[in-house]
């Protein structure tokens, strides 16, 4: 049984994923084995960098298309599409 | 809407922390811009291995009265004393009296067959992901490249659990285990010790050795790694692989400051060419948490008035005589250039490959042609990558960069001047109340 208190529940392209506090989505998209996105020319692609700069973790957090995802702290409740 | 500072720092990694900390306990209205979730910056991202400093420092910020921005991105100035930010959908205008820029650094990434997969991360990357909660526990890691940041990495993996089954460095380790002690503060002897550590939960360390392909379809499944001529498959499930480090120099290249060699020009104050603008840690040089700490310490009092506090601390820096060892130490082995075939792409926002670029005279050319570095990265992996393949020089790298410095919303770009600091006349931030505050 996942802590309530120390665990988040969110979707991952609708398929839901449980992750710890501070886990940010790009880890998140990376545990439910999507990559975060496809390149101009169809290749699969994940995160790089880490730190906000490659631009290869880039998916749509809540709606909200093109967010770097390294950058985001997963919360409860979020939708998060990868393409 | 906008936000008045006496003082804005950006960056908040160990320069820019010193640097806000030290301003703030000069008395002055200090605000701090970072775009990560939480400051500390790469070298002390939040985890559960914080040495000592990390801790002292964050907590000295923890109690400053200062206002934090924690999570905004600076990407333009529309005038100058005016930085302009986003968070999320918001935008503000952060206007200052004196600017330091703390903006730290990145890693090098260098293309090679097979480095776009999935699982194929820098070595900060691949760390930055498991401090980001991403589980390590029994993964296999190949940790490659060159540079301070390996070791460090191969050793917080390990500890982790993860399976580190090998350490690829192209330099001698004797020259790289000084590099590390060096960028993270810590003692030589210790790392020393850490290196023995990963070895003996079962990693082998090569040195004169790199990856050469990575193999897989949808993500990586083996890395092919080469030393001296002869080459072998290694079955793997990441690839932490990053060839030393690269200031961010977008921030103050927009605003004018001089970059020589590929660092910015600052003086004993940490004063840069541009009236006003200080800069402090990795963008003046690669040298380290400890330097970078002094550097952030000099750069906040200078800009709070405290000269003669300022010239103290920075005749300090002399006399311990701070070695530059990490500026030039990491030549990369010019095979490394070699690496990329016809079809491997090197901008990885727009899919351009290898042979399209090659052509090329130089790096606005490449641009011009390819589309090379116009995507949303603007340049910051393809373009450091293209000034190693192709000698382009980095000055036409960061010439070519203008406003937006990131991507930002179209609603953003459009935030007209009436929003801007000297029209609004919006009264200061809320570091005046003396308590730290947080903009949410
Ligand atoms: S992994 Fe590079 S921007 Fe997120």
């Amino acid at each position: 049984m996942p802590d309530p208190v120390r665990s988040l529940a969110l979707r991952v392209n609708g398929v839901p994923l449980t992750v710890a506090p501070g886990t940010t989505v790009a880890a998140a998209i990376m545990m439910a084995g999507a990559p975060a996105r496809r390149s101009v020319s169809g290749e699969p692609r994940g995160p790089l960098c880490g730190m906000g700069i490659c631009f290869e973790c880039r998916a749509t957090v809540d709606g909200t298309p093109h967010q770097r995802s390294c950058q985001i702290l997963c919360a409860e409740g979020m939708d998060v599409r990868t393409s | 809407m906008s936000e008045h500072f006496d003082i804005l720092v950006v960056g908040a990694g160990p320069a820019g922390i010193a640097a806000a900390v030290s301003a703030a306990a000069a008395g002055k209205r200090v605000g701090l811009a970072d775009d990560n979730p939480a400051p500390g910056g790469q070298i002390w991202r939040s985890g559960t291995f914080q040495p000592a400093a990390a801790r002292r420092w964050l907590a000295r910020l923890n109690a400053a009265p200062l206002v934090r921005l924690q999570g905004w991105r600076i990407f333009d100035s529309p005038q100058r004393g005016t930085l302009r930010a986003e968070r999320n959908s918001d935008c503000r205008d952060l206007c200052y009296e004196q600017l330091i820029l703390a903006t730290g650094a990145r890693e090098r990434f260098l293309p090679f067959p097979g480095w776009t997969l999935p699982n194929v991360m820098g070595a900060g990357g691949l760390d930055a992901m498991v401090r980001g909660g991403l589980p390590i526990a029994g993964k296999r890691v190949v940790v490659a490249g060159t540079g301070p940041l390996l070791l460090a990495v191969a050793a917080h993996l390990a500890r982790r659990g993860a399976k580190v089954v090998a350490v690829c460095e192209q330099a001698p380790l004797r020259r790289i285990v000084p590099l590390t002690a060096a960028l993270l503060g810590e003692p030589a002897k210790l790392l020393q010790g850490i290196a023995y550590g990963v070895a003996a939960r079962g990693a082998r360390f090569f040195t004169g050795c790199w990856p050469i392909a990575v193999n897989g379809r949808e993500k990586l499944e083996s890395v092919t790694l080469q030393r001296n001529r002869k080459h072998w498959d290694v079955g793997c499930d990441y690839l932490a692989c990053g060839f030393h480090l690269v200031p961010n120099l977008e921030l103050p290249a927009l605003l004018g400051c001089r970059i020589e060699n590929g660092f910015v020009v600052a003086d004993d104050l940490q004063r840069t060419s541009v009236a006003d603008v200080f800069c402090a840690g990795e963008p003046t040089g690669i040298g380290g948490v400890e330097l970078a700490l002094l550097e952030g310490q000099v750069a906040g009092l200078a800009a709070a008035g405290r000269t003669a506090e300022a010239e103290k601390l920075a005749r300090r820096r002399k006399r311990q005589g701070f070695v530059h060892a990490l500026r030039t130490a990491s030549v990369l082995d010019p095979q490394l250039g070699k690496l990329a075939s016809d079809t491997t792409i090197v901008c990885r926002c727009e899919d351009v490959p290898f042979a399209a670029l090659r052509e090329h005279a130089n790096w606005r050319d490449a641009k011009l042609h390819t589309r090379c570095g116009m995507g949303p990265c603007q340049g910051r992996i393809c373009g450091t990558a293209a000034e190693f393949l192709f000698g382009w020089s980095a000055a036409s790298v960061q010439s070519s960069i203008r406003p937006p410095v990131f991507p930002a919303l179209v609603s953003s770009l459009g935030a007209s001047a009436k929003e801007t600091c000297q029209s609004d006349g919006l009264p200061s931030a809320g570091a005046s109340t003396g308590s730290q505050k947080e903009i949410l």
